[in-house]
């Protein structure tokens, strides 16, 4: 008889942090101690905290381990699951609010990370194992279906996913029910359902964490979107990157057909479904929708323009409705649960919750799911547990390379599509990446921009030219040849390449290049005036000094200059030679006296 | 799958299985699992209370947790039993024979077996 339950990461992030040994010298030590048939190890999603994996959950009584190694497994067993004594230094239990008891324990929803957070997409992760499809029957998976297919028209089901409010979760927002009833006013014996899990955005990984925490919510919600529109047929269109995702979805995809929830005559109501897998081959481009479409359809992933959209003439010239991965994990819980309880969370136009990827300078590197409406403040200090180092907060870049940025002037606004858009940034899929005070905004923008100038598809005028113009400019900017007039042609040139690009990836490129000047103009300036990066991070433009009050003349750092550029007399001050200085930065790092300052 | 109904059975099949991750289960059943504990034969009893919740269809209601050793090594293997109105019944000295009245009498029927508790302990 199982008594105890411990639940194991096997998410990506875990799972590169070694939790697989650990689950596996579980087994082990269970089976040595002769507990492995009263407690039974699950391998789960993602719990959302994956700076500190390996992480480990045991129920009965909920306790939360973090950094879990292979060496504490004997441990684990012998005082936890035997004795039944907290292994405290393993405990996490970070209340956000500095007080730290580790002989307490608090439950994982009491601590700072989790306490704000409202789980509704990744309501399964971490909780279950992805690998069973009874589990996610137990936690009412699967009723939705049933409900749309023996108790509701296809037309009640458009009804109540446009009452919810729900907008698409890819980047665009745009209303899902109102896409469904598109496709499904559109005439047509053959009809497609296709899962977006192209996930490009560097920084982010919602959509890999639900495919591997939960994949059967994907698979049901493709199913009832199926019945909606009239299609019995599904894709899921997944990067080749993500290999615990895909094996994870065939596994339960073949789960459902075994227990012909896809397949024919599901739930004895005549409808019948079936899904297949694609896999991309990391062409950020085929995030893109109609390049997504062209690409299943066995061609180069190239956009199309849109009208027709896919609604119209998508798959193999067939009506299609194309969602994201998180967009579907949504959608069981809103039939089961009802519009008003979905549009209870959020804000007025931007209802439910969203799931977004911290990362950068924030101390927990990993996911949250929080209603819509929750400020960027909220998120990062209350959730993320704040800057590391005790540094300042300068900025966050939303949507990765087509959003931008949300300078620390603007920390209070409410996350949600409309006021995103309003500051200049946006949605986007759900990537968070966090600037401190050390991060220069023009050589982010450069970053974001050669992503994009790299993964431009070449097709059309704009994007594929425009956007390298714009990279030259910034290249040039930031290695101090910056010259007048350069801003105001970035900002022409932004503009240009927004309005007239064939696709998405095209017109939000220059939004990197375009919101840091919005915000953060000065530091261009000073780039070009003054060549200087304030930041200190563009190389080209530092220099580094020798401050003579505080040199010892040790002459410690002129043996190590690689360029013979520090000279000077023992025990007196040393000087750099500034034209054969390389600015590599050693004789600040060799300085014992903190003498070596860079500007 | 043709039928609500076998949607439903697998579910009520399973729930038992994940019910103690949703955790607030209100009366918890906490054995002292210390040296002391093991070595008076705590482990078949943590068992059998393990065996008779589930039987009885009480695990949404009830946790069973191990605890260190609360300083009386001589009444063990001991049994706290917390009710939802958080009252606290010590059973000491406890088998697996004595497990099954304290579940069917004490956890479902409200009445504690005082003959097992450390009031009456000799």
């Amino acid at each position: 008889m199982i008594r105890s339950h411990v639940l194991i990461c096997a998410g990506t992030g875990c799972t590169s942090s070694g939790s697989k040994a650990v689950r596996e010298a579980l087994e082990k030590e269970l089976v040595r101690r002769e507990l492995d048939s009263e407690v039974k190890v699950v391998q789960t999603g993602c719990f959302g905290l994956c700076a500190l994996g390996p992480i480990m959950i045991i129920y009965p009584e909920g306790t939360f381990y973090s950094r879990v190694t292979e060496k504490d497994v004997p441990e684990i067993v012998e005082e936890h699951l035997l004795k039944g004594r907290l292994v405290q230094r393993l405990v996490y239990n970070d209340t956000g609010d500095g007080s730290e008891d580790k002989s307490n324990p608090v439950s994982l929803n009491e601590t700072g990370f989790y306490k704000k957070q409202r789980r509704v997409a990744l309501r399964n992760c971490g909780v279950i194992n992805p690998e069973s499809i009874d589990e996610y029957i137990a936690m009412d998976g699967y009723s939705a279906l049933g409900k749309a297919l023996t108790g509701m028209t296809p037309d009640e089901v458009i009804k109540l996913i446009k009452d919810s409010g729900l907008r698409g979760r890819g980047g665009g927002g745009f209303p899902t029910g109102t896409k469904w009833q598109f496709a499904a006013n559109s005439v047509s014996d053959k009809k497609y359902v296709v899962c977006n899990a192209d996930e490009g955005d560097p920084g982010a990984f919602m959509d890999r964490s639900v495919l591997e925490g939960d994949p059967h919510a994907v698979i049901e919600a493709m199913a009832i979107a199926g019945y909606a529109i009239g299609a019995d047929e599904g894709y899921i269109y997944v990067r080749a990157e993500y290999p615990i995702a895909i094996e994870r979805l065939e596994i339960a995809i073949a789960q459902a057909r075994e227990y012909n929830l896809l397949g024919k005559d599901i739930f004895g109501s005549g409808f019948n479904f079936d899904i297949q897998l694609r896999f991309g081959a990391g062409a950020f481009v085929c995030g893109e929708e109609t390049a997504l479409l062209t690409s299943i359809e066995g061609n180069r992933g190239e956009p199309r323009p849109r009208p027709p959209f896919p609604a119209v003439k998508g798959l193999f010239g067939q009506p299609t409705i194309i969602n994201n991965v998180e967009t579907y994990a949504n959608i069981a819980q809103i039939i089961l649960k009802g519009p008003e309880w979905f549009a209870s969370m959020g804000t007025e136009k931007s209802k439910g919750t969203k799931v977004f990827a911290l990362g950068g300078k924030i101390m927990h590197t990993g996911l949250v799911e929080i209603p819509m409406g929750t400020t960027l403040r909220e998120i990062l200090f209350e959730i993320g547990g704040g800057i590391p180092n005790g540094k300042k907060f300068k900025a966050a870049q939303t949507g990765g390379p087509s959003g931008g940025c949300i300078p620390a002037s603007l920390i209070d606004t409410p996350i949600d599509y409309d006021s995103l858009i309003s500051i200049g940034a946006m949605m986007g899929s759900g990537g968070l990446i966090v600037m401190d005070e050390d991060t220069c905004m023009v050589d982010i923008a450069k970053f974001f921009l050669e992503f994009t100038v790299d993964e431009s598809c070449g097709k059309c005028v704009p994007c594929r030219i425009g956007t390298r113009r714009m990279l030259e400019i910034l290249d040039r900017i930031t290695s101090g040849k910056g010259e007048e007039g350069d801003i105001e042609k970035l900002e022409e040139l932004g503009n240009n390449i927004k309005s007239t690009s064939l696709c998405a990836l095209g017109q939000t490129a220059p939004n990197p290049v375009l919101s840091t000047i919005r915000y953060f103009r000065d530091e261009y300036e000073a780039h070009i005036k003054e060549k200087r990066c304030p930041a200190g991070r563009c190389k080209a433009l530092a220099s580094y000094t020798i401050i003579s009050d505080a040199c010892r003349g040790c002459s410690l750092c002129s043996k190590k200059c690689p360029v013979g550029a520090i000279s000077g007399e023992i025990k007196k001050p040393y000087v750099i030679d500034q034209s054969k200085c390389i600015k590599c930065g050693v004789c600040m790092e060799t300085c014992k006296f903190s003498a070596i300052e860079k500007k | 799958m043709k039928t609500l109904a076998e949607l439903a059975a697998i579910k009520a099949k399973m729930q038992e299985k994940v019910a103690m991750r949703e955790g607030a289960a209100s009366t918890r059943i906490v054995v002292g699992m210390a040296t002391c504990g093991i070595a008076a034969g705590a482990r078949p009893v943590l068992n059998a209370f393990v065996e008779e919740i589930n039987k009885e269809g009480l695990f949404d209601k009830v946790t069973v947790t191990q605890t260190g050793c609360i300083g009386i090594c001589q009444f063990e293997p001991v049994v706290e039993v917390y009710t939802p109105d958080n009252e606290k019944v010590t059973y000491v000295k406890m088998t697996a024979e004595k497990v099954k009245r304290v579940v069917s009498e004490h956890i479902k029927g409200g009445n504690i077996v005082s003959e097992y508790t450390i009031g009456n302990a000799k």
